[in-house]
């Protein structure tokens, strides 16, 4: 470690305290997620168990954490027929289409894993409004009619204003607006609803809170419980949906995929009107190492995850990014996934060939919004560009 | 039988399929309405866009009575407003109100329902609630103006059929209006047991969308429908306890 590392680790803050201008909510939905996770054993299932929970018609969330365990691994083909007919039965032939649009990519966190971190020296950008204006311009003439806005995670930079004037120039082109931005209390999401927004998602990354620690260094995304919150304060704000997502590879990804479910599963519960969508990010196994590591996230670990939140959340969205291959993505939305994104630049002002700040990762499915279009069309699926009103 | 027809808020309609438009391929669709024979079809406004690609409303066989549903409303005021803006969109005055604030299940809330037909009613649309099958329900929203009510079947998507038979058929036989039982229809037989039941008119989706072939399913949902239709008509009923009956009169003894 060198010494500027050895120094943050040194000065590093307690990641479980509220900083001063987090707001701090009245849910136990926290201490309940992380309780099962850590109860959860996914050692002790074995094929008959999974059997017996590929047969029943309700999934519970034992059900859910069997279908996650080593030992269904062996049932993927039965795994994603069953995902398969729920998928159908809850969306038709059904698949939306949307595009991401980075905003900015200043961020204050230090996150060791992270293109965008603080510490790497990257290209920095942010685009005023006439940019985002020419930027959604150009993104809606390929005609899509939802958007997920997305900035690096500085409040200073980007602050909420600025946000929201993005969210009012997007109601101008497009008819869904979603955000995944840096977490905010309550009045904050309840003002950016009113500028046009109405879904808000959160990777929570890792649900290991000791894991947490050490891979996010500083900044507020340190602060473990306010961004495991999020997605509640976000419904109290009066957004329509949620998503919820860890990166899986991080920690332990079966426990993080339980996590992910349960947190998802409370919180429909506790308010019944949200809809739900999971995004499925993963880092990939180092290609050429020769150790076989249990914890790697291959894509039949990723297309188990997938159908196990299919199968335990018929009626969620369930989203597939362009960190995954073109032939993965064409499948899994055959499958399991019922949103998929098209055209996608993830640079600061890519879509009208300026870009003035670097990407936060690489793309591995580089198609245009036509030829995801079509890809969705080639398998007998209906490509939808909004199912979705804003009232 | 040839003036048998389905009235709804005063229209006349010889089909008693409602077919649904989402969830299958765009360019299915005007097939799909012609092999199920169907006049009414719906439309989730949600669906219908402004943009150049894919606009469903441009895939609507002409004539075809357009029913478009307020789903994605949570409450009474979202549905009122959705309502309104499909009227301001062109589609009409038909609405089917579809109040849900359950992601899980899409089950209706019946009294967001009752309160949002009562004021689309008020202002001329011809308003026909999904709903739960609830008798008083079913009476209240009848008061509010409903033209007809669409109690479900089972949960939407489920296809599992006449889950709710009982109650549906307490509706039938209390509500002097055309029953539509819509959702959770899965199979053509399930169609036509609504029917014999006297159900006015079938509406299904799911079970049409995800067919291996969408064109043949929606006419096998046609001649289900028709056939079920035609023996309520028949009046079944008086032809079972023909079959059953004593061959001396019970009774008989009241002549001696």
């Amino acid at each position: 470690m060198d010494e500027f590392n050895a120094d943050v680790v040194e000065n590093r803050i307690d990641h479980m305290k509220y900083l001063p201008d987090m707001e701090v909510i009245d849910s136990d939905v926290m201490d309940q997620v992380i309780s099962a996770m850590n109860e959860y054993d996914y050692e002790q299932y074995t094929a008959k168990d999974v059997k017996n929970v590929l047969a029943k018609e309700r999934i519970n969330r034992e059900d859910f954490g069997v279908l996650l365990s080593p030992a269904a691994e062996p049932f993927i083909e039965e795994m994603a027929e069953r995902a398969q007919l729920e998928t159908r039965k809850h969306f038709g032939n059904s698949v939306m289409i949307f595009t991401p649009l980075y905003i900015a990519n200043y961020c204050e966190n230090y996150c060791i894993y992270c293109g965008f971190n603080c510490h790497n020296k990257i290209k920095r950008a942010q685009l005023n409004a006439e940019e985002i204006d020419k930027e959604m311009q150009v993104i809606a003439e390929t005609g899509l009619q939802e958007i997920l806005i997305l900035t690096g995670e500085s409040k200073t930079k980007s602050d909420v204003k600025y946000i929201g004037e993005a969210c009012k120039i997007a109601r101008k082109y497009f008819k869904v607006i979603g955000l995944e931005v840096y977490p905010m209390n309550s009045d904050e999401y309840a003002y950016l609803h009113e500028c046009g927004a109405d879904y808000v998602t959160v990777f929570q990354e890792t649900y290991d809170s000791d894991k947490y620690e050490t891979l996010h260094l500083a900044g507020h995304k340190r602060i473990f419980p306010y961004r495991l919150n999020a997605q509640e304060r976000a419904l109290m704000g009066g957004m329509r949906g949620v998503g919820f997502a860890a990166l899986l590879g991080l920690a332990d990804f079966r426990k993080d995929a339980f996590a992910v479910g349960t947190h998802a599963d409370l919180l429909q519960k506790k308010y019944p009107h949200a809809e739900i969508a999971f995004s499925c990010p993963r880092l990939r196994p180092i290609i050429n190492n020769d150790k076989i590591n249990p914890r790697d996230v291959h894509e039949k670990q990723l297309l188990q995850v997938i159908c196990a939140y299919r199968i335990f959340m018929p009626f969620a969205s369930i989203t597939i990014s362009t960190r995954e291959c073109e032939r993965f993505r064409n499948n899994i939305i055959n499958i399991a996934a019922t949103k998929i994104s098209g055209g996608v630049n993830v640079g600061i002002g890519g879509h009208t060939g300026e870009e003035k700040g670097d990407e936060q990762f690489e793309i591995s499915d580089g198609r245009t919004v036509k030829e995801v279009y079509d890809a969705i069309l080639s398998e007998g699926l209906q490509p939808v560009m909004s199912d979705y009103i804003y009232v | 039988m040839n003036n048998d027809k389905l009235i709804i808020g005063g229209h006349e309609f010889s089909s008693r399929f409602i077919l649904g438009s989402g969830k299958y391929s765009l360019d299915l669709i005007k097939a799909a309405v012609e092999n199920a024979g169907a006049e009414i079809i719906t439309l989730a406004l949600r669906r219908a866009n402004s943009g150049e690609m894919a606009n469903i409303l441009d895939y609507i066989p002409e004539g075809v009575t357009l029913l478009p549903n307020t789903s994605g409303a949570r409450n009474a005021d979202e549905a009122v407003r959705i309502a309104r803006l499909s009227r301001e969109l062109g589609c009409g005055d038909f609405v089917k109100i579809e109040i849900m604030r359950d992601s899980k299940y899409l089950l209706p809330d019946n009294q967001e329902t009752i309160k949002a037909t009562e004021i689309l009613a008020k202002e001329g649309f011809v308003v026909m609630p999904y709903m739960y099958p609830d008798l008083n329900v079913a009476r209240d929203l009848k008061n509010a103006g409903a033209a007809s009510i669409m109690p479900l079947a089972a949960p939407i998507g489920t296809n599992k059929g006449l889950a709710t038979k009982e109650f549906i058929q307490i509706l039938i036989d209390e509500i002097d209006l055309p029953v539509i039982v819509d959702a959770g229809i899965g199979k053509p037989s399930q169609a036509c047991e609504a029917m014999e039941m006297g159900a006015a008119a079938i509406m299904a989706n799911t079970a049409v969308a995800t067919a291996g072939d969408i064109t043949a399913m929606a006419e096998a949902f046609k001649k289900a429908i028709e056939a079920g239709r035609t023996a309520y008509l028949a009046g079944m009923g008086r032809v079972l306890s023909k079959g059953s009956a004593a061959s001396s009169p019970l009774t008989g003894f009241l002549e001696d």
